[in-house]
């Protein structure tokens, strides 16, 4: 640094100083009056503040009040929009509704009801009626007899689901599925369980079909396996019967298990004043459960497949002509208010096993009548009546290994039934059978021909829709055996959900 | 000239058969069929199923009744499951797509009411209890202004240009009946409190709305008939809390009530659901009401 330089800043130290100086009482100065005026603005800013709270506040209980008013408006809006919004989602649905069904057939969309939400002390139920997509059953029939005959199977007790063996027996305990598919169909079910002699268990699928529900011009349609509509008893189970067996001549014409296979079945109600009901069936008609028709029946001590004595030969489906037909035509009547009377023809047309052209036919017709006054309760008293008159033409090939000729062999036979609801819980039965046949040249020792009678009384108690206990009496006179005497005992009881029975 | 004239009133009764064409609608139970009544007017025919004297649980399954249900416009069912044992096997075999579950011809008149003793658990050692809750609910004239609503809705969705009509007479009936209520109301206010024996637990609701206790039955399970040991037991209670008055419908066995009756010094009365069951009820629903409460008041009155 020069001379020159250090006065300069020598000078500009004492300006300096000077300058600090009048800063510094400048300052104070102004410190003081700034302190005197802090202290006036500050009670203004607290004033101010506090006004600012109070003004925020209370512009926040306002928005807060704002904000509730809106949300309760919104949810008035919103119930008063729910409200018309319910009124015309149900004038739209009856528009809809009525649209939809001038321009197409209805196809039922089931309405469910809105279900409460499960709760934890609410029981679960598997299967209730009206709830549960479907009904969901279980029936077992238990016997307990004796007969005089030591073996009753051999020649009294030829159905399958009769009783028929001295002691206990159990030979019909049926699962029962049934219920709405969707729109178009109903599904039905029937799982029989039965034990055999050596209390082996047995598995048949008796019935599973479905059946339409909504098809025009009066018609249904059935079709899987199911028991062919060949008049009364035919297409009821064991559990509806009103005695213990089945009657002699639908055993002797249908077989053991009755007249059912896989088929199909179209049905019409005739625009008539009174019912009628037209029923044409179609069935391969193969097997045991076709009994009369394509049937190979058993095998002998040989081991040949043998039917009335004929050796039988597989015989296949060679035009639509061989499958079983079941034509069938029913009315009712009702002749007072407390009188009712169904009256039926049914026939059934296929080919047997016999031979390569051998066919059966059968024919039958039943009448049922009932009659209870108009103040029953729960059902009592009634009196009702059944008859069933069959008559079946089998026509039997020729064997020449056992020297049969080639023949019609015919049967024919009835059963009559009154039953008698005497009392609340109470029914009293009596009914007659008669079978007898030409006698044609079959063997001699075949249970399912010649001639045999049958008086049974029965009384049933029903403590409940749910259980029985039914007593049985049998009087059996037959060629093959003589006479014989039975007496059954029968407990049913039915746990679940059931669909009702046909009339 | 005479198939000029029969043309001519055939083309007539052609042009005019829409105009009168009436909706055909069965009910089943003839409780329902005098709503219906009253709400169709001569809009509609009419056919109730079961007869106003018969067990409304047990109606055998008829084919005529088929025939019924195949020529239906509409099916009113209770929807409470009393007919559960009859009128599904009906449907199934009436063929009649109209009636389908879901649709508008499948009327259901329980929908929006209150049904009671809805049982927690299904067990049927209870007896023959309906899973759906006591189906006898249209003995609350409540339950009825109810059920005409749905049954005008469904009218109105069946028959659009009727509708006017039908809400008229839906006006007409709930107004004569809120009337009616009032009246009977007050007429049966004096035994508010009053305990009463019905054979069969079909009066809950009747009771529940004019205070009476009917909660003693002479069947000691719904659906179970009556014993002995059970009949004892309601008499001693009878006696112990002064119970004078014992309802019976047609249909139930009324010697057993007459014989309770003679031991308690109590009086039998003939009642019904059903319009047209007893003698004098058979103009509708108002009428049968009418007679339920005279006769139940005169029985509470004439035992003190």
């Amino acid at each position: 640094m020069d001379a020159t330089g250090a006065h300069v800043v020598q000078r500009e130290n004492m300006s300096l100083k000077c300058l600090k100086c009048l800063f510094g009482w400048f300052s104070a100065l102004c410190l003081s009056a700034l302190i005197a005026q802090a202290q006036e603005t500050n009670e203004v800013e607290q004033l101010k503040r506090q006004l600012q709270q109070l003004q925020e506040n209370f512009e926040r209980v306002q928005r807060e009040q704002h904000q509730q008013i809106e949300t309760l408006t919104r949810k008035l809006d919103d119930l008063a929009r729910q409200q018309t919004g319910e009124a015309e989602k149900r004038k739209l649905e009856q528009e809809l509704a009525t649209d939809l069904q001038k321009s197409q057939p209805p196809a039922a969309p089931p309405t469910l009801a809105p279900s409460a939400p499960w709760s934890p002390e609410q029981p679960l139920t598997i299967a209730r009626a009206g709830s549960a997509y479907m009904n969901f059953s279980l029936d077992a029939l238990t016997d307990f007899g004796w007969s005089s005959v030591a073996d009753p199977s051999t020649f009294l007790q030829l159905g399958d689901h009769d009783p028929h063996s001295r002691g206990f027996g159990l030979l019909n305990a049926e699962m029962v599925l049934d219920g709405a598919v969707d729109p178009y169909f109903k599904g039905f079910a029937n799982i029989v369980f039965k034990l055999d002699q050596n209390n082996q268990t047995s598995v048949e699928l008796e019935e599973t079909y479905l059946q339409t529900i909504s098809l025009p011009a009066n018609l249904q349609v059935k079709a899987g396996q199911f028991l062919a509509d060949f008049g009364r008893q035919n297409t009821q189970h064991p559990h509806q019967w009103a005695f213990v067996d089945d009657p002699l001549i639908l055993t002797r014409t249908f077989g053991p298990d009755g007249l059912r296979g896989i088929g199909g079945q179209l049905s019409w109600l005739a625009p008539t004043p009174f019912f009628t009901e037209a029923t044409l069936g179609l069935f391969n008609g193969q097997g045991g459960t076709a009994f009369s028709f394509r049937n190979p029946g058993d095998p002998d001590y040989l081991g040949v497949n043998r039917f009335h004595g004929r050796t039988t030969m597989d015989r296949n489906l060679s035009s639509p002509g061989d499958m079983l037909f079941v034509p069938r035509l029913a009315s009712s009547f009702d002749l007072t208010d407390q009188q009712t009377l169904v009256a039926g023809v049914s026939a059934a047309f296929g080919p047997n096993d016999t031979g390569f052209h051998e066919y059966t036919q059968v024919y039958g017709t039943d009448l049922y009548w009932k009659w209870k006054p108009a103040k029953a309760h729960a059902g009592f008293p009634f009196v009702s009546w059944q008859t069933e008159a069959l008559y079946q033409r089998y026509g039997a090939a020729s064997d020449p290994t056992v020297s049969l000729p080639s023949e019609n062999l015919e049967d024919w036979g009835f059963y009559s039934q009154v039953l008698w609801g005497f009392k609340e819980r109470w029914v009293a039965g009596l009914r007659g059978d008669y079978v007898d046949g030409t006698s044609g040249a079959y063997d001699p020792f075949d249970v399912f021909r010649g001639q045999r009678t049958r008086i049974s009384p029965d009384l049933t108690f029903y403590p409940s829709e749910f259980s029985k206990i039914r007593l049985q009496y049998n009087y059996d006179q037959g060629v093959l055996f003589g006479t014989g005497h039975s007496v059954w005992l029968q407990i049913e009881f039915l746990l679940g959900a059931h669909g009702a029975h046909k009339f | 000239m005479k198939t000029k004239i029969l043309i001519s009133l055939l083309l007539l009764t052609a042009l005019c058969g829409p105009a009168w064409a009436k909706l055909n609608v069965v009910s089943t139970t003839p409780d329902l069929a005098s709503i219906a009544a009253e709400i169709g007017g001569d809009r509609i025919s009419l056919t109730a199923l079961a007869k106003p004297t018969e067990d409304p649980h047990f109606v055998d399954a008829k084919p005529s009744l088929i025939l019924k249900l195949n020529r239906a416009d509409a099916v009113i069912e209770g929807g409470a499951e009393l007919e559960t044992g009859w009128l599904p096997r009906l449907l199934d075999q009436a063929r009649n797509a109209k009636l389908a579950a879901g649709t508008p011809g499948h009327i259901s008149a329980a929908r929006g009411v209150p049904l009671k003793e809805i049982p927690t658990s299904l067990d049927r050692s209870q007896g023959d209890i309906h899973a759906a809750g006591n189906p006898h609910y249209l003995m609350d004239p409540l339950n009825a202004r109810i059920v005409a609503r749905n049954i005008c809705e469904a009218f109105c969705a069946l028959d659009a240009k009727s509708c006017d009509a039908y809400r008229a007479n839906l006006k007409q009936f709930t107004d004569a009946l809120d009337a009616k209520l009032a009246e009977w109301q007050k007429k049966l206010e004096p035994f508010k409190g009053r305990e009463v024996v019905a054979y069969h637990n079909s009066w809950l609701y009747f009771g529940d709305r004019f205070g009476l206790k009917i909660d003693l039955f002479l069947e000691p399970k719904p659906g179970v008939p009556p014993t002995p040991r059970h009949l004892a037991g309601i008499i001693l209670k009878m006696k112990e809390d002064k119970v004078h008055v014992i309802l019976v419908d047609p249909y139930l066995d009324r010697r057993t009530a007459e014989t309770v009756a003679a031991k308690t010094d109590a009086t039998v009365v003939d009642v019904a659901q059903f319009p047209g069951a007893i003698k004098g009820t058979e103009a509708g629903y108002i009428p049968l009401m009418d007679y339920l409460v005279n006769s139940v008041s005169k029985a509470l009155a004439g035992n003190k």
